[in-house]
C-alpha cells in the first residue's frame, strides 16, 4: 500500500517479487471467483499503477541484480521480518536510499521478531478493545485495516525523509499505526483515568457527566448514523429534527420541550439522554436510508446513512467529482471502478492508470533500463534468478 | 556517501522539515493533526485562531482540567496540536485579514479545514494567497470536498465513517453494526493530507510552483475500502460484517480469558500452526483450512473453553512459544505500559502550563537520522502573538498595542 500511494502520486514504482510471484497474489476474494495470481482483489487494490519484476533475493546473483535496480531508487520499501534485509546485505547496498521498513511491531524492541497478522496488531494497539458489544468479544473490521494504515504511514514517513538531506531508515510499526486511530481514548485515560471500552453503537467522550449517546439506529431498510449533539451545528440539527417530526406527524413532548438555543448535550444525565433517544428511535425507524440522506443534506443536519459498497458507487457526490476510475484489472477482464486518486491537485485527480503487473511482466524493460544486457538477462532467466 | 545514521539525541538536528513554515486555520481533528505531524518533524506550524470563535476542541469537547471548561484547560486541544505556535486574529476585522495574509505570504504551506468557500469569503482564498506567494501550497481538507452537491453538508468524522462503509463492516453477523469508537475516517484523511502536501513540496523543488490541494475526507477514507468496492463491482456481493472471521486463516478470533474483560487474539495460517495449537490445547478439529473455516463456530467454542480459565498473558506466551500468531487484546490503559510501545517512545510526556503533566502521541513511523521531537503540548491561546506579529511580521510594540486596542488580536 505504501508503494501504491507513491505510485498514485506519479512515482515510478517497481514491485520486486520472488519467482512465481508473491504469496499475497492468492489472497481471496478473486475477480469472478476464479482463483489465480492475477485476480486477487486485495492484491489488485494494493498494486495498480506499479510495474513489476521478479528477482530471487535468495541467490547472490539475484541480490546483485536487485542492487543494480535499487541503487537507482530514491526510496526502497521492504516488509521482511526485522533483520532479514540486513542479513541479505541489502542495507550496505542501499546507503543512499531512504529505506522504509514496514513490520508488525517495528525493527527493534521486545516484540520485533514476534509474528503477527492484522488481528494481532489490532489487538495490541487498543483499537480492537474499543470495537464491539459489551459482553461479547471485541471485533475487527472485516476489511483488514492495518495494512492500509501501515502503508499510509510508510508513504508519509518516506516523504518526510525526502525533505531531509540525509538518507535514512523509516521504521513503521503496524501496532503503533493502529494505536493512532483512537486518540481521544488514550487521552481520557491519561488525563481523567477513564478507561473507555467498547460500547456497540454508542459514542463516548461527548459528555462532562459520563453519559453516552447512541450513534447507530435501525431505519426502515438498514441503519443510519445520527446523534444528539451540541455546538452550533448540533443544535441546528436538533431544531431541524423537531421541525421534520412536526411535518411528518407529531413531535414527542420531550423533544418539543427543548430550547435548542441553550441546549447543552454535555450536561445531560444518562436518564435524560435515554428518554430523548427513546422518543427519536421510532421516527428514524420509519425512514429509509435514502429519505434520511436526502433530508439531512437538504436541512444541513448532522447525520448519514450507514453505507456499503453499493451505496458508495451510487453516491451523487462521488460521481459529481469523477471519483471512480474504470480500469480492467487484467487482460480480458471487464473494467472495474477503482477509487480514484485521494485528492485533487490543482483540480487534477491522479489517475488509476495502469493495471497491477503480471508476475515478471516488466522484467525485460526494467532490467534493460537498469543496464542489464539482453544476453545477460537470458542467462539469469535460465539460471532461475528472474 | 551518506551513512545510514543511528538515532541522535533530540535537539541535535533541525528536523527533516526544518525551515518549512506552515500556517493553519481549522478546528477539531482532521485539519489540525496534519500540522501536528509536520511540527513533530521540525516544521514551524503557526495556528491562527480567534478568541471569538475558538476551536471546539478548546470550548466543547471534554476532558477539561478539573472538569472546568476553558480554552487553555482543554486536553483535546493540547493533545492534537503539540509542537505548534498559536497566534490570535479577529478575521472579521480587515486588519486581522491583512495580517493573516501577510503571514501566509511568508509561509510554505497553508492548511485550512473549514466549510468550502469560508476562507475565500474572508479574502484568504487559494487564488489570492498564491498570487501573493506563487510557491505556496494550500491544503483544504473537508468532509466531502470543495465541489459537488454535498460540498456544503456539515459532518463529523464518526458519522462520515458510517457513510463510507467502515461501520457496515464491523460487528457480529447476528447483530447490529457497531462504531469504530471515534472519527476514524478523519485520521485516514490526516495521513493523506500530509502526504499530499509533502508531495507538493517535493514537486516545488523542481518547478518552484505551489499547489492547491482539495482533500475530501470521504474520498480519502474510501481508499482503505478499495477491495470491498471491487468485490461488489466484480462479483455482485456486498461485503458486510463478519465477526472476527477471516477469508484465509482458521481459527481466527478473539477468545475470553480468566478475569474481567480479558481476551486473547489468535490466528492460524498454516497446517503446522494448527497441529501445534491442537496439541497445546488438546482439542480436535479438521486438518484442512477449508474445513476449519466451515466449522469455525464449533472450533471457536473449543478454543474458548481452553482459554476461559487461563491467564491471558500466559496464553499469549504459550501460543507464541509454539510459533502461533497471538496477542493480548490490550485495554487503553495498558497501552501506556506495553513494553513494545514504550520501546518506541509512543507516548512522550510533556508539561502543560495549566493541565500539568500529560502524554502526547508519537508518529507511528520512526526516522533514524532526523527523528520526531515532541517537547511542547498544544499552545495556549495566543501564546505566540509576540513572536508571530513582532518577530515574523516586524510590527513594533506600539503598532501591536494599537491593533490590540482595536480588537484585531481577539
Amino acid at each position: 500500500m505504501c508503494g501504491r500511494i507513491l505510485a498514485d502520486l506519479g512515482a515510478d514504482v517497481v514491485k520486486v517479487e520472488p519467482r512465481g510471484g508473491e504469496a499475497d497474489r492468492l489472497r481471496p476474494p478473486f475477480v469472478g471467483d476464479v482463483e489465480n495470481s492475477e485476480r486477487s482483489i486485495p492484491w489488485l487494490a494494493a498494486n495498480v499503477n506499479k510495474r513489476g519484476v521478479t528477482c530471487d533475493l535468495g541467490s547472490s546473483e539475484g541480490r546483485a541484480l536487485f542492487a543494480r535496480l535499487a541503487t537507482k531508487a530514491r526510496i526502497v520499501v521492504e516488509s521482511f521480518p526485522p533483520g532479514r534485509f540486513g542479513e541479505l546485505g541489502l542495507n550496505e547496498l542501499l546507503r543512499d536510499a531512504i529505506v522504509v521498513s514496514i513490520t508488525p511491531y517495528g525493527q527493534s524492541g521486545p516484540l520485533a521478531r514476534v509474528p503477527a497478522s492484522d488481528l494481532e496488531v489490532t489487538a495490541a494497539s487498543g483499537s480492537l478493545w474499543l470495537a464491539g458489544e459489551e459482553g461479547r468479544p471485541p471485533v475487527r473490521t472485516a476489511q483488514p485495516q492495518s495494512p492500509y494504515w501501515s502503508g499510509m504511514y510508510g508513504a508519509l514517513g518516506a516523504l518526510v525523509a525526502l525533505q531531509s538531506p540525509v538518507a535514512q531508515r523509516v521504521d513503521v510499526s503496524a501496532q503503533a499505526a493502529m494505536a493512532t486511530v483512537h486518540p481521544p481514548a488514550t487521552l481520557w485515560w491519561d488525563i481523567a483515568r477513564e478507561e473507555h471500552r467498547r460500547t456497540g453503537p454508542f459514542l463516548l467522550g461527548r459528555s462532562n457527566v459520563g453519559s453516552r449517546f447512541r450513534n447507530l439506529w435501525a431505519c426502515a431498510d438498514g441503519y443510519v448514523s445520527f446523534a444528539i449533539q451540541g455546538g452550533p451545528i448540533g443544535r441546528h440539527t436538533g431544531r431541524m429534527l423537531a421541525e421534520w417530526m412536526a411535518e411528518r406527524g407529531t413531535v414527542p413532548a420531550v423533544i418539543a420541550a427543548i430550547d435548542w438555543e441553550r441546549f447543552d448535550n454535555t450536561r445531560l444525565t444518562q436518564a435524560e439522554v435515554d428518554e430523548l433517544e427513546a422518543a427519536i428511535a421510532p421516527f428514524l425507524l420509519s425512514l429509509t436510508k435514502a429519505e434520511f440522506f436526502d433530508t439531512v443534506v437538504r436541512r444541513k443536519m448532522l447525520g448519514y446513512p450507514v453505507g456499503d459498497a453499493s451505496d458508495s458507487l451510487a453516491d451523487p457526490q462521488l460521481r459529481a467529482r469523477d471519483f471512480w476510475q474504470m480500469l480492467s484489472p487484467a487482460e480480458g477482464l471487464a473494467p472495474l471502478p477503482f477509487p480514484g486518486g485521494f485528492a485533487l491537485f490543482d483540480g487534477q485527480r491522479p489517475a488509476v492508470r495502469r493495471p497491477a503487473p503480471r508476475v515478471g511482466q516488466h522484467n525485460a524493460e526494467i532490467y534493460r533500463e537498469a543496464g542489464v544486457a539482453p544476453d545477460e538477462l537470458a542467462r539469469l532467466r535460465a539460471a532461475g534468478v528472474v | 556517501m551518506t551513512e545510514i545514521a543511528t538515532r541522535p539525541s533530540p535537539r541535535t538536528h533541525p528536523g527533516a522539515l526544518g525551515g518549512i513554515r506552515v500556517v493553519e486555520m481549522g478546528f477539531a481533528a482532521a485539519g489540525p493533526l496534519v500540522g501536528k505531524y509536520l511540527a513533530n518533524f521540525g516544521a514551524e506550524v503557526i495556528r491562527l485562531e480567534s478568541r471569538l470563535a475558538a476551536d471546539v476542541f478548546r470550548t466543547t469537547y471534554p476532558p477539561f482540567k478539573d472538569g472546568v471548561v476553558g480554552p487553555d484547560r482543554a486536553a483535546m486541544f493540547a493533545f492534537y496540536n503539540d509542537g505548534k505556535r498559536s497566534a490570535t486574529l479577529n478575521l472579521k476585522n480587515p486588519n486581522g485579514v491583512a495580517l493573516a495574509r501577510a503571514l501566509i505570504r511568508t509561509a510554505d504551506v497553508f492548511v485550512e479545514s473549514f466549510t468550502p468557500g469560508t476562507v475565500a469569503r474572508l479574502g484568504l482564498g487559494a487564488e489570492t494567497l498564491r498570487a501573493d506567494n506563487p510557491g505556496l501550497i494550500v491544503l483544504s481538507s473537508c468532509n466531502q470536498g470543495q465541489t459537488g452537491p454535498h460540498a456544503f453538508h456539515p459532518g463529523y468524522g464518526s458519522q462520515l465513517s458510517a457513510l463510507a462503509g467502515f461501520v457496515q463492516l464491523l460487528g457480529e453477523t447476528d447483530s447490529t453494526p457497531v462504531l469504530l469508537y471515534g472519527p476514524y475516517i478523519d485520521y485516514v484523511a490526516v495521513g493523506y493530507g500530509a502526504i499530499a502536501l509533502l508531495a507538493a513540496l517535493e514537486r516545488r523543488k523542481r518547478t518552484a510552483v505551489g499547489c492547491t490541494i482539495d482533500l475530501s475526507q470521504y474520498e480519502a477514507g474510501l481508499q482503505f475500502l478499495t477491495p470491498t468496492i471491487l468485490e461488489f463491482a466484480a462479483n455482485g456481493r456486498i461485503p458486510g460484517r463478519a465477526g472476527n472471521a477471516d477469508a484465509v486463516a482458521a481459527p481466527h478470533g478473539v477468545y475470553r480469558c480468566a478475569g474481567l474483560d480479558r481476551w486473547v487474539a489468535l490466528s492460524v495460517w498454516a497446517d503446522g500452526e494448527w497441529r501445534a495449537l491442537r496439541a497445546l490445547m488438546g482439542i480436535d478439529g479438521p486438518s484442512t483450512a477449508a474445513a476449519r473455516r466451515l466449522g469455525r463456530v464449533e472450533l471457536d467454542e473449543r478454543i474458548s473453553k481452553w482459554t476461559a480459565s487461563r491467564d491471558r498473558d500466559l496464553v499469549v506466551k504459550l501460543l507464541r512459544s509454539e510459533g502461533i500468531h497471538a496477542a493480548p487484546v490490550l485495554s487503553i490503559s495498558e497501552l501506556f505500559t506495553d513494553s513494545q510501545l514504550a520501546h518506541r517512545a509512543m507516548w512522550p510526556a510533556v508539561t502543560h502550563p495549566t493541565i500539568g503533566e500529560m502524554r502526547l502521541m508519537a508518529p507511528p513511523f520512526r526516522l533514524s537520522a532526523t527523528p520526531s521531537v515532541q517537547e511542547r503540548p498544544g499552545p495556549t491561546l495566543g501564546a505566540d502573538n509576540d513572536h508571530v506579529f513582532g518577530e515574523i511580521l516586524g510590527l513594533s510594540l506600539d503598532e501591536r498595542r494599537t491593533l490590540e486596542r482595536d480588537g484585531v488580536f481577539e
